[in-house]
């Protein structure tokens, strides 16, 4: 997808919420849609099972207006968690312009956080993206849960993130950290804008 | 290192007020006139206040009044790297010089040089080389002399006997100054009021000033209506005013008034900008901030790269529509293609001056928008550097018959053929006419012809002439030039010709010594030694004159016998031995009198249907057949009768071997 289209000037950021099942990707989704002002954002599309989880993916459209003579637009999408849904993760993942690692904190779930990272991976390579070249963030969400069931964003660091990548702690039930995290994708992403314009 | 001054930082964008204005001044001056108001200029200032704008705008200034002037703008960090980069390398003193011959030396944030007593100890050398030779420098801090730390003494004097001078903080009129300024510059429009509330706000730097009004931008440039005081004001986060502010901050009436008053939301704010945290809204504002710094970032490096490419002598129309038409296309790939269009017209320039090095300077390579203007413009001057005149094939070196008198001449055509351009380089042939040198000339051209790759001009000097003049009168000197330039070996006949003729003369010397430069052979033929001719210039003749000048006489008889048995050959099946040593024993200035011996007796053969012998030859030549009488008579004929001259030509030469007669007289 392209990031910019100077023609119709158009920006269009797509950001995928990626992580393991019950990670809390849709509530961060259902988050931001609970305070988007109602004229910026689009209908929320979620397709869930019975028991809300996640079948196919959310997405949020939310429109930024006319920014620098740029009508914004930022398209959030999530994953589902489950192993066996790895087909639609891989057709989400496609043409993504920036990438929420959703980490689940407690300490029983960091297997699954694992698996689901290198999950992410080899998805972006299938599809020929080096992680290494993709703006990604980690939230760490349910850091609300008692101390003793969950890992700290130190810890979680420490064992998932190698790259040294932005991360964040979340509760995203609450909304804490949640715009943080999207404001750190955003940046990311956005100054993705001005990387290749260093021809002359 | 140097950094190039950007081109943003210049007087017209400098808004002066009444902090700034004696430091603006006193830069003005020293832009005007370079090492003589005040030098050094020492400027201090906090940071954030336009000490590098004025840096900056000082050396713009002093370049556009003097483009030849050297500027040189480096911070103290970046001078002390390279310096110890150079001293590493072992061009140290190449790095001093280059710095202590700039007419004009622009050294920011000197403050850095606390502690650093090697960089101190330069410095002071460098003001002290600058100061001597009348050069300007100027220097910026952020605290004046005798407050950086450990500053050497001799170093605070030198620069205290200059000017020292400081920006204070911008008062609020001027701060609503820049803030207009700068709004123009981003073609942003705010409520009346707004830009006053912001100069209002306790933000003394320019920097603080110039960032508060980016956010202002972003946001109004997101929101559905234009901000007003208030909310300008609560977008930026700051609930207090400057002590300074006016006491009115028009134009919000529900607003309060006075120093350090708490601001209340506005009446018209928006949910977004009330007590509750308005997680979208600051969302909103950040990203707003990143993309308009984005945006301005690609602004930035267009200018940038037309800055860059004008210096070079590029036009960049292109890059300044993009820029006037607020980047209706990826900038990256537009900068991309600009460089891709400078290579190819760079390219282009180089073979155009491969050819001719004036065609490299036309402005055709200098316009990328053009590059099939230039493209087509070196396809002409490639047509017009087709290959020069070859030297004519029917002239071969076996058909010239060597003999005593030519031999010299003969031989050292055969080596100079041998080795081009390296025995006798120019060999020139002087002869009279029809001895031979054209054929002499052109058989040197086929030898040389022969080896591969070779590139022979042969041409007459009259040739040379008329090719010259059609260039003239149809532009093209260049390409002709180049048509002669790439030659191996350069061959002209009858150089006589070019006397009185300036202009060939010129272009003949420049060809010859471009040529003699390239190793090229180089070969004339004269009919008088050039030295010897009016009208000849003397620095040609004398370059004719250093090769190996050689002389072809009249043939003589074996040259003559040659000439006759192979015209006859040619014609007969039998030559009549008797007849060619009739024809060549009469004597003959030149080979073709010779031929046209030949030929009058080929004529008359042909008119009676026989083939010629020595009696017919005496009949043409000589008239009628000799009566015995007058041969025993011993009167010598004239050749002169009452009807006046038998002969067109004289008639002692028509008499058979002269020679012969007058010894068998004498005895």
């Amino acid at each position: 997808m392209s990031l910019v289209n100077f023609t119709t000037r158009e920006i269009t950021c797509k950001i995928v919420y990626y992580g393991p099942g019950r990670s809390g990707k849709t509530t961060n989704l259902q988050y931001i849609y609970g305070r988007v002002p109602e004229g910026r954002r689009g209908r929320m599309v979620s397709l869930a099972t019975q028991s809300d989880r996640t079948l196919f993916f959310d997405f949020l459209p939310i429109d930024l207006g006319s920014i620098s003579g740029f009508t914004t637009r930022f398209q959030l999408y999530t994953v589902p968690g489950q192993v066996y849904y790895n087909a639609t993760r891989k057709l989400v993942l496609q043409g993504a312009d920036g990438v929420v690692f959703v980490g689940d904190s407690q300490a029983r779930r960091y297997d699954d956080n694992v698996e689901s990272l290198q999950n992410l991976q080899e998805n972006l390579l299938a599809q020929g993206v080096d992680i290494r070249q993709l703006p990604v963030v980690f939230q760490y969400n349910k850091q609300d849960l008692p101390r003793d069931l969950i890992f700290s964003p130190e810890e979680l660091d420490d064992a998932l993130n190698f790259r040294g990548v932005r991360s964040f702690g979340a509760d995203c039930l609450h909304g804490h950290g949640v715009f943080e995290t999207l404001k750190g994708i955003s940046e990311l992403v956005l100054q993705r804008l001005a990387a290749g314009s260093s021809a002359a | 290192m140097t950094t190039r001054l950007s081109p943003q930082f210049r007087f017209d964008g400098f808004v002066v007020g009444a902090a700034n204005r004696l430091a603006a001044t006193a830069a003005r001056a020293v832009a005007e006139s370079p090492g003589t108001t005040y030098n050094p200029l020492f400027i201090y200032a906090r940071p954030g206040l336009g000490k590098t704008h004025l840096l900056m705008a000082i050396g713009h200034a002093a370049q556009a009044i003097n483009p030849a002037l050297t500027v040189e703008y480096v911070t103290l960090d970046d001078f002390v790297e390279a310096f110890h980069t150079a001293v590493g390398a072992g061009q140290g003193e190449a790095y001093r010089r280059g710095f202590a011959e700039a007419d004009l030396l622009l050294l920011d944030d000197v403050q850095f040089v606390t502690h650093r007593r090697e960089t101190q100890a330069e410095l002071l050398r460098l003001v002290d080389q600058m100061q001597t030779a009348g050069r300007q420098i100027v220097l910026t801090s952020d605290r004046p002399p005798a407050e950086i730390e450990s500053l050497d003494e001799r170093l605070l004097r030198r620069v205290a006997g200059g000017l020292v001078i400081d920006i204070a903080a911008p008062d609020y009129e001027t701060r609503v100054a820049i803030l207009r300024r700068k709004a123009e510059e981003r073609r942003a429009q705010f409520a009346p009021g707004v830009l006053d509330a912001v100069a209002a706000l306790a933000l003394d730097s320019v920097r603080e000033l110039v960032g508060a009004l980016n956010r202002l931008v972003a946001f109004q440039a997101v929101g559905d209506v234009p901000l007003d005081a208030a909310q300008a004001r609560l977008v930026l986060g700051v609930r207090t005013i400057a002590p300074d502010a006016p006491a009115a901050v028009p134009p919000d009436p529900g607003a309060p008034h006075g120093p350090a008053a708490e601001l209340r939301p506005p009446a018209r704010a928006s949910a977004s900008l009330e007590a509750v945290p308005d997680e979208f809204g600051a969302f909103l504002s950040e990203v707003a901030d990143t993309l308009t710094r984005q945006v301005e970032g690609w602004r930035q490096r267009v200018e940038e790269a037309v800055a860059r490419w004008e210096a070079q002598g590029y036009r960049t129309a292109r890059l300044a529509g993009l820029l006037e038409r607020g980047m209706d296309i990826d900038p990256a790939e537009a900068l991309a293609g600009f460089v891709a269009d400078v290579e190819r017209l760079q390219a282009l320039e180089t073979e155009a001056g491969a050819l001719a090095e004036d065609l490299a300077a036309d402005p055709v390579f200098r316009d990328p928008d053009a590059v099939a203007a230039a493209e087509s413009f070196l396809a002409r001057a490639r047509e017009g550097v087709s290959p020069p005149p070859p030297p004519d094939a029917i002239w071969v070196f076996d058909d010239l018959v060597e003999s005593a008198g030519n031999r010299v001449a003969l031989r050292s055509a055969r080596d100079a053929a041998a080795q081009p351009g390296a025995v006798y380089n120019p060999l020139v042939i002087l002869g009279g006419s029809g001895v031979g040198k054209t054929h002499l000339l052109h058989a040197i051209g086929n030898l040389l012809l022969a080896a591969p790759g070779a590139v022979v001009a042969c041409l007459s000097a009259q040739d040379f002439t008329d090719e010259l003049i059609e260039a003239i009168a149809r532009d093209r000197v260049g390409p002709w030039r180049a048509r002669y330039r790439r030659v191996n070996a350069f061959l002209l006949d009858d150089a006589q010709l070019v006397a009185g003729r300036d202009r060939t003369q010129e272009e003949l010397f420049l060809l010859f010594n471009h040529l003699l430069e390239h190793g090229a052979q180089l070969v004339f033929t004269s009919a008088e030694p050039p030295a010897a001719i009016e009208g000849f210039e003397d620095r040609l003749a004398s370059r004719l004159a250093g090769g190996l000048v050689v002389q072809l006489p009249a043939p003589e008889r074996e040259v003559r016998q040659a000439v006759v048995e192979r015209l006859l050959g040619a014609r007969y099946e039998k030559v009549d031995a008797e007849l060619a040593s009739f024809l060549a024993g009469r004597p003959a200035e030149s080979v073709r009198a010779v031929q046209a011996l030949v030929q009058r007796i080929e004529a008359a053969a042909d008119a009676r249907h026989a083939e010629p012998d020595v009696a017919l030859a005496r009949e043409v030549l000589e008239g009628a057949a000799p009566k015995p009488v007058r041969a025993a008579s011993g009167v010598r004929t004239s050749g002169v009768s009452a009807g006046g001259f038998r002969s067109p030509e004289k008639s002692v030469w028509e008499w058979p071997d002269l020679g012969e007669r007058l010894i068998e007289e004498w005895r």
